[in-house]
């Protein structure tokens, strides 16, 4: 396979392109922010999103999604990353569809695909239990009880969790804290009588909720995937998470680099453009080529999780850690770049500097898969 | 099946059948490639077979024209013969400077004669060529070039010097740069020429790096007559008089090329896994991690770099393919790629310790790793520097204003 899009992904990336310039430029997530609206995006334009078949991205046709696979969503997310677009598209469209259209029973598939293709079911997984990605290390109890179980425990930044009407919880089934066996997947309703959501606000004006559950009775039902054997599944939904946060990423350094370059080539001192100076020039030389890195990193992931999903596991670790070091450096150059007016809120980078950095923290950071892959590899 | 699948499935029996056993340890490294030219011999009957074999099918050149050794495979063959080839491990059957850079700016400047002649001595593995670019007061700043070229009616008198001219003791031809006008603008004086290295008055000074080895070498020339043609329409000089700077451009652009496609962390020489290789030196801790925590995380970084590199070079392929040519961005692989280099060896010596700084009764081994470590420092100086490549970016790629 090349590693480059095939021409019917070029038209939806010329299509989000087009769409997200005209109707969720930066602008208008800044007025979000500044109108300091409960939800966190547009509730219409998400709609519209989802009438385009941005919704259901991944989902199969069968079920009414546009079959378009992690490309097409990788595709998306990254004009989103560049315009910095708010939506629920990741949280639902890339981890709910996921967890349902994978690892889902034929009834779960039927009751919720369709929901999120056409925008009405939101969907927030709930899976880190500290301030640190460590999604091997689940304390939140699901007891057996009768021919269901009782859930109990605390989750941490659930994006989306606010909103959402569904929640993907990662319990704990058997075994101890840290052990990846003994993990089991729930799909339960958000707005249970048990459940106690917090709305906590993020840096990057996006939304999460801490959750808190006090004795939510299940039943078999609500299982998503193998009971005790849950985090393969959860595994590959944070892959699949992973893989599009690069992509978002991606976007994000590389409108954050466009922007600088453009100031680079308009803003004079000492009598000259400040593009000229090689202080700066090699600078913007070396992220340009870390950005192009990049691109090829995330392109190969999200690839891999259309070709062979199973495998894609250390692919997007590498996508995820690549892609959130570039956007990191990006941004920072962005601002730096940019003098006194990037330190100010007028500015749009450091709208971009603040998105990366819970981008970065979300599902683990550079650290956190540098660690795992070399783990993996036996050092 | 489709053409493609058909040649894919030819090819995989081809190799299966020709490359022998002992030429798939996907090794090339500049000591056991096959080089060619009027001084070679094989390194052993399997390196000689697979060349034969090659040679036959036009393999040597894959993507040349067939009136000139190649086999005339388009672009999509091509990768298809490399993917094969690389699944397999086999080596390449031949490689030099012939292939990889003089050979792509005669296919776009040559005349037919000078295509017939060069190309076919290359294909063949008859002929070795040398680089003459450098001098010593012209290394980033090339254009600034000094050696001498005076029209003599039916010769051409040269007279000056070139460094850094790699393998020149060992090499048949050079292609060189030198100035016929002194008093144009120094881009529009200066003209390509192909010169043989027998002639008389070129003599050849190797350097010695702080390895203690000498991979490369001064070459002086003293009065050294080169004819204006070698045959009829076969000229000495490529391209026109006075604009052997645009040659030079569009070849540089093929040594970045060149340079940028080979596996950096790990095609260094040396252990490639560089973290089993620090886990059998270091040791793990008890949570099985490298227990030098330092070291492990600059590894796995050095990993995800590699990795990352090398899928761009996979990408800038077919996007070239799909007719979206990779022009100044061959300098952000080079930059890359060279940085990526120093990096391997660097991380071989801290893992190795002071064992890798422990050297032999004679000095610093050939294929010791602080060889390595010490010629790869030559990489992002070569070929243009980094710093050389950064500026291209800049201002070809960024489009940044000049000072």
């Amino acid at each position: 396979m090349s590693l480059i899009l095939t021409e019917e992904q070029e038209m939806l990336q010329d299509a989000a392109h087009g769409f997200l310039d005209e109707n969720a430029p930066v602008a208008a997530f800044r007025e979000i922010r500044d109108s300091k609206n409960p939800d966190g995006f547009s509730r219409d334009l998400w709609h519209e999103m989802a009438a385009m078949g941005w919704a259901g991205i991944i989902v199969d046709e069968e079920f009414g999604g546009s079959g378009f696979g992690y490309v097409g969503a990788g595709v998306l997310a990254e004009q989103m990353g560049r315009n910095l677009t708010a939506s629920p598209f990741f949280s639902t469209s890339v981890l709910g569809a996921t967890a349902v259209q994978r690892y889902g029973t034929a009834k779960q598939k039927d009751q919720n695909l369709g929901a999120i293709c056409d925008g009405t079911a939101l969907f927030a997984l709930a899976v880190d239990e500290g301030p640190r990605h460590r999604p091997e290390h689940i304390e939140f109890s699901a007891k057996s009880h009768g021919n269901g179980y009782i859930l109990s425990g605390s989750k941490t930044f659930v994006a989306d969790g606010h909103v959402a009407n569904k929640l993907i919880i990662a319990a704990r089934t058997s075994g101890e804290a840290h052990d990846p066996s003994g993990i089991t997947l729930f799909l339960v309703d958000a707005d249970a009588a048990a459940i106690e959501r917090t709305h906590t606000p993020m840096i990057d004006s996006r939304n999460a909720a801490n959750i808190k559950v006090d004795g939510l009775e299940v039943t078999g039902d609500d299982i998503l995937g193998e009971v005790d054997g849950g985090y393969e599944a959860l595994e590959g939904i944070l892959s699949a998470g992973r893989a599009v946060l690069g992509a978002e990423m991606s976007g994000s350094s590389q409108r954050a680099f466009a922007i600088t370059t453009d100031y680079l080539k308009e803003r004079e001192q000492f009598g000259q453009k400040i593009g000229s100076f090689q202080g700066l020039q090699h600078r913007a030389a070396h992220l340009a080529t870390e950005i192009e890195m990049t691109k090829s990193a995330v392109l190969k992931s999200l690839q891999l999780l259309d070709d062979d999903f199973e495998s894609a596991s250390a692919t997007c670790s590498m996508a995820k850690a690549k892609s959130g070091m570039t956007a990191q450096l990006s941004t920072q150059e962005a601002i730096q770049m940019h003098g006194g007016i990037g330190v100010t809120d007028e500015y749009d980078v450091g709208l971009y500097f603040k998105r990366v950095h819970v981008a970065q923290q979300m599902f683990g950071d550079a650290g956190f898969h540098a660690d795992r892959l070399a783990k993996r590899s036996g050092y | 099946m489709s053409d493609l699948e058909q040649f894919r499935a030819e090819t995989r029996a081809w190799l299966a059948e020709n490359c022998p056993e002992e030429m798939r340890d996907g090794d090339i490294t500049a000591e056991n490639q096959c080089w060619g030219g009027r001084q070679w011999e094989f390194q052993s009957d399997a390196q000689k077979r697979w060349f034969e074999a090659a040679l036959e099918k036009g393999y040597t050149v894959p993507t040349w024209p067939k009136e000139y050794g190649g086999a005339g495979l388009t672009a999509d063959q091509a990768k298809i013969l490399t993917e094969e080839r690389d699944r397999i491990n086999a080596r390449k059957p031949l490689s030099n400077f012939g292939i990889s850079m003089l050979g792509p700016a005669l296919l776009a400047y040559g005349t037919h004669e000078q295509k017939l002649q060069h190309l076919g001595g290359i294909a063949r593995g008859q002929i070795r060529w040398c680089q003459g670019y450098s001098e010593p007061g012209a290394g980033s700043d090339l254009a600034s070039l000094k050696t001498k070229c005076e029209d003599k009616g039916d010769h051409w008198l040269i007279n000056g010097q070139k460094i850094w001219t790699s393998n020149a003791d060992i090499s048949d031809w050079i292609f060189c740069l030198v100035r016929t006008d002194f008093d144009a603008p120094k881009h529009k004086g200066i003209t390509f020429i192909l010169i043989d290295m027998a002639s008389e008055g070129i003599s050849v000074k190797p350097i010695i790096l702080i390895s203690g080895h000498s991979p490369f070498c001064e070459t002086f020339f003293d009065d050294v007559k080169v004819p204006k043609a070698y045959g009829e329409g076969n000229l000495s000089v490529v391209g026109e008089v006075n604009r052997g700077w645009d040659v030079a451009k569009n070849l540089l652009v093929h040594e970045r090329g060149m340079l940028g496609t080979m596996s950096p962390l790990r095609g260094s020489k040396g252990p490639e896994n560089l973290g089993g290789y620090a886990a059998e030196e270091i040791g793990l801790d008890l949570t099985g991690r490298l227990d030098d925590p330092a070291l492990r995380q600059k590894i796995a970084q050095a990993e995800i770099d590699d990795w990352a590199y090398t899928l761009t070079v996979e990408r800038m392929n077919d996007e070239a393919n799909a007719g979206n040519g990779l022009g100044a961005k061959s300098s952000m692989l080079k930059y890359a790629a060279s940085e990526l280099t120093k990096k391997g060896s660097e991380l071989r010596m801290d893992i190795g310790g002071t064992d890798a700084a422990t050297i032999g009764p004679d000095g610093i081994e050939y294929d010791s790793l602080a060889n390595t470590w010490l010629y790869n420092r030559a990489y992002s100086i070569l070929g243009g520097t980094t710093e050389v490549q950064l500026n291209i970016i800049s201002k070809r790629v960024l489009e940044l204003p000049s000072a």
